[in-house]
């Protein structure tokens, strides 16, 4: 199982607190396992018509930028091990 | 007993304020979705306590809410706006053909008849419709088809379809407004469209009169009279007595015809209100002084009601979807701001008082009269 840690806004439209934990060794299967265990998810972190991730949306894991890996690129070991969670990061933004 | 229920969205969240029908002591809930836009909230009128919310923001997208409870609780539906296949281009800032691109949902109309159908205004500009609760959305893609479609170009503010008018007796006929396109026209249920801006004049294009390039800030009818509309344009307030196939200017008296917001009594369907905002380079009061105009005669002769609202100092806007009238015996008439404040007269404008002052920007307000 992947730990996957979403930024607050997410939490609160999935209903969750903390983690969460899904089925996925890739970007792309997380992504999907979210968005099946909480449909309300769908569209928010992807583009629903192209499958993009969201330009404000970014992906962290081990002290690494994911965001620009391809969505099918096996994740991390200690990711895919359940030592370190993947982050869902808002971008900052602000002024 | 009797009351109203204003649905608030801003910049920030969404507020619901009820109160009975004396509209003086008034309950705020919120803000539901903290953080989020929310563009525009409305009731159905077949069941009050179904609510339905636009929610969005720039990192997450958008998401759409309903409520069954009247809005103390909520859950997300579909939020899948996919355009039909074939989408094609409309024109971008700079007259290049750009595709469309779905951005966000602006306007929220629930059938007259069904609670379970909902119309859906949404950026780049498009009708999209749910049958089924909003668990799935499909666009009427003949408007975007009619013809002129590639003509269209953004506002300021964005392509946005901002404007659903339904009409209440006849179920095939719905009116909408594109900025900056103009206004449309559908008498076969959204199999076919015709643009209705004969009458038009913008000064901004440059073929004043053009079939389609005005940009239309709001339109409003009163259910009784579904062949008479009333019109803010950006410049201009017009009105229509044939269903939008010819606009006469009703600006009169008015100090500036430029503004967003603009509605009709309830129960007097000559009498009209607009919020008059300085000009399209400041979107702010008129002379520092908020005042809502109203007319009596259908337009041209315009008076401004100026009790209990802010006559020094006021430099708010008043978006396009923040006026709303409720259906009490005494007409109530509300509009917030982009300093946050939501007004209300119970009166039918004559006075005025703050129902909340301290809100984030004000995007869009709904009433809706309970039993």
């Amino acid at each position: 199982m992947t730990r996957v840690h979403l930024p607050y806004h997410l939490r609160d439209l999935a209903k969750v607190d903390g983690e969460v934990t899904v089925d996925g060794a890739t970007i792309a299967e997380v992504l999907d396992a979210l968005e099946a265990a909480h449909p309300a998810l769908r569209g928010t972190m992807r583009d629903p018509a192209s499958g993009k991730r969201r330009a404000f949306v970014r992906f962290f894991a081990c002290e690494e930028d994911l965001s620009h890996i391809p969505h099918d690129e096996q994740l991390p070991g200690p990711v895919l091990e359940g030592k370190e969670p993947l982050l869902v990061i808002g971008a900052m933004a602000g002024g | 007993m009797a009351g109203v229920r204003v649905l608030v969205g801003t910049r920030k969240g969404a507020f619901v304020l009820t109160s009975d029908e004396g509209r003086r002591d008034w309950k705020v809930d919120g803000p539901h979705f903290a953080g989020w836009e929310i563009y525009h909230l409305k009731g159905s009128p077949v069941d009050p306590d179904r609510i339905w919310a636009s929610q969005s923001g720039g990192w997450f997208g958008q998401v759409m809410q309903r409520s069954v409870d009247g809005g103390s609780t909520w859950d997300t539906v579909g939020n899948d706006f996919t355009y039909e296949s074939g989408a094609g281009t409309h024109q971008d800032f700079d007259g290049t053909a750009k595709p469309w691109a779905f951005k966000r949902v602006w306007h929220i109309e629930p059938s007259l008849t069904d609670v379970d159908t909902v119309y859906a205004g949404i950026e780049d500009a498009a009708l999209f419709k749910t049958t089924d609760g909003g668990t799935s959305w499909s666009e009427l893609p003949a408007l975007r088809n009619h013809g002129s479609g590639p003509q269209w170009q953004p506002g300021a503010g964005g392509l946005c379809l901002h404007t659903i008018i339904l009409d209440p007796t006849n179920e095939d006929r719905i009116f909408t407004a594109i900025s900056a396109a103009g206004a449309f026209r559908t008498d076969d249920g959204g199999k076919s469209w015709l643009p209705i801006n004969k009458g038009l004049l913008s000064g901004e294009i440059p073929q004043q009169e053009a079939e389609v390039g005005h940009c239309v800030h709001k339109i409003a009818m009163h259910p009784s009279r579904p062949d008479t509309l009333f019109m803010q344009k950006h410049w201009d307030v017009m009105r229509s007595d044939n269903a939008g196939d010819r606009w006469v200017d009703i600006g009169g008296n008015l100090p500036t015809d430029f503004g967003f917001a603009i509605d009709v009594h309830a129960h007097e369907p000559e009498t009209v209100y607009v919020l008059p905002i300085t000009s399209d380079y400041l979107h702010v009061a008129h002379e520092g002084k908020l005042r809502v105009y109203r007319s009596r005669t259908g337009g041209n002769e315009w008076e401004p009601l100026t009790k209990g609202l802010p006559q020094e100092n006021c430099y708010v806007n008043v978006l396009r979807d923040a006026m709303a009238v409720d259906k009490l015996d005494e007409c109530g008439i509300y509009f917030g701001t982009t300093g946050g404040q939501v007004y209300c007269s119970p009166d039918g404008g004559d006075s005025w008082e703050a129902i909340v002052r301290d809100l984030p920007a004000v995007l869009s307000v709904e009433v809706q009269t309970l039993a």
